[in-house]
């Protein structure tokens, strides 16, 4: 039954796969994100990452079982594809668009490149970077619902478990879940994205 | 790749499947959004509540919403209007919000000159206003319809159509090449309605090039 043990674990289950899966695309994206957009350079990495977006995370994650076997890695190499794309476009047009007159200032006084992108570039960036963290921990929250559809936990168990028994209201207590810990997670981001805007009026600038 | 070639007419029905279902509610959310958008512009307090409610829609996880909307309008869970009705929800959440800020980034300047021109309110909004929010509108139209294209696939997993079926049978038959139709599917769908939108932009906004300074 859906006692209150079992939902407290799998709602650890499907927040510890969405901070798995964010985790990872942070290690890669942030980086490549702020070289692009300090650089300019490798700006058809961004393209790619784009168009990873029409990549179904269902259908890779179900080809992945298929080849490497079940387990944690399929489902959370598809949550971490999903979760790129929104970090590095942000990262690297947050960077990209910094105010040129602020970071010509900042090597006049002297600092090194790696000074002007670490104390100057990333904290004007940061609003921006940390949008790109809030879409893209929206969509895997949302999405790591499937991986109880390979026989993992989380939230999506309830789903998958109601439907098979014919119990719909198992099914609407784990949408209800997912509901609300999409819902709570995106107003913690919402918070923390408060908290670095420069203004009561965060710049907003369209990524072409 | 073999699979494809062998059953072409039944992964040529589910893509048709697959295009209905993600394409429908992009239309409905644009045929939605376009007034609504216009109208809560003169209208602030309501645009702060639509804002919100949007984003709380849009926070909704897609799953979620396919087998609660059963229970709620009394439809059948494998009954494609849930996903069409759900995902209908997410694309007027995501473009009522372009469309506010579509308007927002009409110059003042233009609106003065059309209004001096003895353009009443509703003629400027079609006439005016909503052709040069063309260019904010068509980015966002394109990322929900490359969105909706993923979650049609998505909604596989409780039985609906789609190519996104190709994904739950191959994976109960342990049948890899059946998958890997289905992605192609599923990412040749998207790219295809992707660029298309962008065309029917760019063949919207010749004025921009014509008139040579872009906006």
């Amino acid at each position: 039954m859906t006692d209150l043990s079992t939902i407290l674990l799998r709602m650890l289950e499907h927040l510890g796969y969405t901070g798995l899966a964010v985790g990872v695309s942070a290690l890669i994206a942030l980086p490549l994100g702020l070289l692009i957009g300090h650089t300019g350079r490798g700006t058809w990495t961004i393209g790619v990452a784009n168009a990873l977006r029409a990549l179904p995370s269902l259908g890779l994650m179900t080809l992945l079982v298929l080849f490497i076997g079940a387990g944690i890695v399929p489902p959370i190499t598809a949550l971490v594809l999903l979760a790129i794309p929104p970090i590095l476009a942000n990262t690297a047009a947050g960077v990209a668009h910094a105010d040129p007159a602020t970071v010509d200032a900042a090597r006049a006084m002297g600092m090194t490149e790696r000074q002007v992108l670490i104390q100057v570039e990333l904290p004007i960036a940061l609003p921006l970077i940390v949008g790109g963290f809030r879409a893209a921990t929206l969509q895997v929250v949302a999405t790591a619902t499937i991986a109880a559809f390979v026989n993992l936990g989380g939230l999506g168990r309830f789903i998958f478990d109601g439907l098979a028994l014919y119990d719909y209201g198992r099914v609407l207590v784990g949408a209800a879940l997912v509901a609300g810990v999409a819902l709570a997670l995106d107003g913690v981001l919402a918070l923390v994205s408060r908290a670095v805007a420069p203004g009561r009026h965060p710049r907003r600038r369209a990524t072409a | 790749m073999s699979w494809m070639l062998t059953n072409g007419g039944m992964f040529t029905e589910l893509l048709g499947e697959h295009t209905v279902l993600s394409l429908l509610p992009t239309v409905i959310g644009l045929l939605l959004a376009v007034p609504l958008g216009a109208m809560l512009r003169g209208l602030p307090r309501a645009r702060t509540i639509a804002v919100v409610v949007a984003g709380i829609v849009f926070t909704i996880p897609s799953l979620a919403l396919f087998v609660v909307i059963p229970g709620l309008i009394g439809t059948r869970i494998l009954d494609p209007v849930n996903v069409v009705l759900a995902l209908s929800m997410y694309s007027l959440a995501l473009l009522v919000r372009s469309v506010l800020d579509a308007l927002d980034a009409v110059p003042g300047d233009v609106r003065d000159a059309a209004r001096a021109m003895g353009y009443a309110p509703l003629r400027r909004i079609v006439a005016v206003d909503l052709p040069v929010a063309v260019p904010v509108l068509v980015p966002a139209l394109r990322v929900v319809a490359v969105t909706n294209v993923s979650l049609v696939s998505v909604g596989a997993v409780i039985g609906i159509g789609g190519l996104g079926s190709l994904f739950t049978a191959g994976y109960q038959r342990s049948y890899p090449d059946q998958i890997f139709a289905g992605i192609i599917g599923t990412v040749v769908l998207a790219l295809l309605l992707d660029r298309l939108i962008a065309l029917a932009g760019w063949s919207l906004t010749r004025w921009r090039r014509t008139a040579g300074a872009a906006a």
